[in-house]
């Protein structure tokens, strides 16, 4: 909030804005001040306020979890290795009941995400004003506290997911074997030379549905967050006392949106590790 | 909104988290709950067995008792059986004694009115010797009637 008194559409714009640090070709190297000096430094340009949110909040979950994992004992357990267990167990089960394979990064990989993406979602229920406010006080103009709303956040670790799929794809069927499930699916023929007319058909639509897989995953959980967030926003233009009736069941039902939407994440991302595995 | 190394940072960082779930959480954790569902499994099938034992060991009680109340039966009859022997037995010497007794009794006394009798009739042999030599005047001798004594003695 540049002005004391912004309007409306000022105050949104304000907390879409991500504290963006990076080269602009007038100020040089430097925090952008508004959307069209953050869109004008390019692509080398970071979100400082998404990656500190999000390396804090990955480290709590580390700290907790590894603090947990040095105390841990299978005789009867403290409250929270009780609470870490009943976490890890829901997703040791969820991987069990998905992924066929045998594999020892996808169960932390999924732990990983769905915790990271809990915690992540989590602080869309902060109240909205009250960390932007206290920074700006401080003198950072920007903050945005919520990394899942920033779709660098998602699709970051969606393209992750997706390099892993690969990675497992060439892994487990050679290179040959995951060419051939791109170019020789869903349409083959015994005829040579229609196979060959097929060929490229075949990698049209597989390739076209592989690249879908992470863009899918990253624009559902950032839109999902994004419209969130936004909703949070336009209740905070009501007036103070008017607030409570909207913002308290809309917190309420977000409490189910951002635990569905950090399992979701989490079970495609089981899913398409499961897909990369499995031979066809 | 616009995409930039926000993106590489954010997948960096998920690399290094996730990289260290795998190493330093996930496997003591799981395996603490492994380690747990194994021994619960264990203590669940020792109760089991536990249960079983405990069944068995009734049935054999059971069976012990059933073996002891029967000897306990067996001895008492036998015992029973002694008691009635034994009794009969004293009865049957009690009662051959006791006529033992009598009858040695009844020959005593047999023998002693045998005796009394014949110091009796020797006594009033000589009674008879002595009231016939008074009233004869000393002919009577005793040496030359004593014949004649013995006869009369014979016939008291």
């Amino acid at each position: 909030m540049a002005t004391e008194n912004p309007t409306s559409s000022e105050y949104i714009k304000h907390h879409l804005q991500n504290l963006t640090f990076g080269y602009h070709p007038e100020n040089g190297l430097s925090i952008a001040h508004g959307a069209d000096e953050a869109s004008a430094m390019g692509f080398w340009a970071i979100h400082l306020d998404t990656m500190f949110w999000s390396i804090a909040l990955g480290c709590f979950f580390i700290w907790l979890f590894k603090k947990a994992a040095d105390s841990v004992t299978a005789g009867v357990p403290g409250g929270l290795q009780n609470f870490v267990e009943t976490i890890v167990e829901f997703v040791d089960t969820n991987v069990n009941d998905t992924f066929s394979g045998k594999s020892d990064v996808v169960a932390p990989l999924a732990l990983t995400i769905f915790v990271w993406v809990f915690l992540m979602n989590l602080m869309d229920l902060v109240p909205i004003d009250f960390i932007p406010r206290a920074t700006e006080e401080m003198g950072i103009p920007y903050m945005k506290i919520v990394p899942t709303t920033d779709i660098n956040a998602t699709l970051g670790m969606s393209i992750s997911v997706f390099l892993l799929m690969i990675y497992f794809s060439i892994k487990v069927k050679g290179g040959g074997g995951f060419l051939k499930e791109l170019t020789l699916q869903p349409f083959s023929s015994d005829n040579f030379v229609v196979q060959a007319l097929l060929v490229p058909v075949n990698l049209l639509l597989e390739g076209i549905s592989l690249l879908a897989k992470p863009v899918s995953l990253g624009l559902r959980l950032f839109g999902n967050m994004y419209a969130g967030e936004l909703i949070f926003i336009l209740i905070a233009l009501l007036p103070f006392y008017a607030q409570w009736a909207l913002s308290v069941p809309w917190a309420i039902f977000h409490i189910l949106v951002i635990t569905l939407q950090a399992f979701i994440f989490m079970m495609l991302t089981i899913v398409y590790m499961s897909m990369a595995h499995e031979h066809h | 909104m616009n995409l930039n190394l926000t993106l590489v940072g954010q997948a960096i960082s998920f690399a290094i988290f996730v990289t260290f779930c795998m190493r330093h959480v996930w496997p003591p954790v799981i395996q603490a709950l492994r380690e747990r569902q194994e021994k619960i499994a264990q203590g669940l099938a020792e109760a089991e067995k536990g249960a079983q034992r405990r069944e068995e060991a009734e049935a054999e009680i059971a069976t012990m008792l059933q073996d002891a109340k029967a000897q306990a039966a067996e001895i008492v009859a036998q015992a029973q059986k002694q008691r009635n022997e034994m009794i009969e037995k004293a009865a049957s010497e009690a009662t051959a004694k006791q006529e033992q007794i009598a009858s040695k009794a009844m020959a005593d006394l047999d023998r002693e009115v045998v005796g009394a009798r014949e110091s009796l009739r020797k006594q009033v042999g000589s009674l008879a010797v002595d009231g016939a030599r008074r009233i004869l005047g000393g002919e009577v001798n005793e040496g030359s009637h004593s014949q004649v004594i013995d006869d009369l003695i014979k016939q008291i």
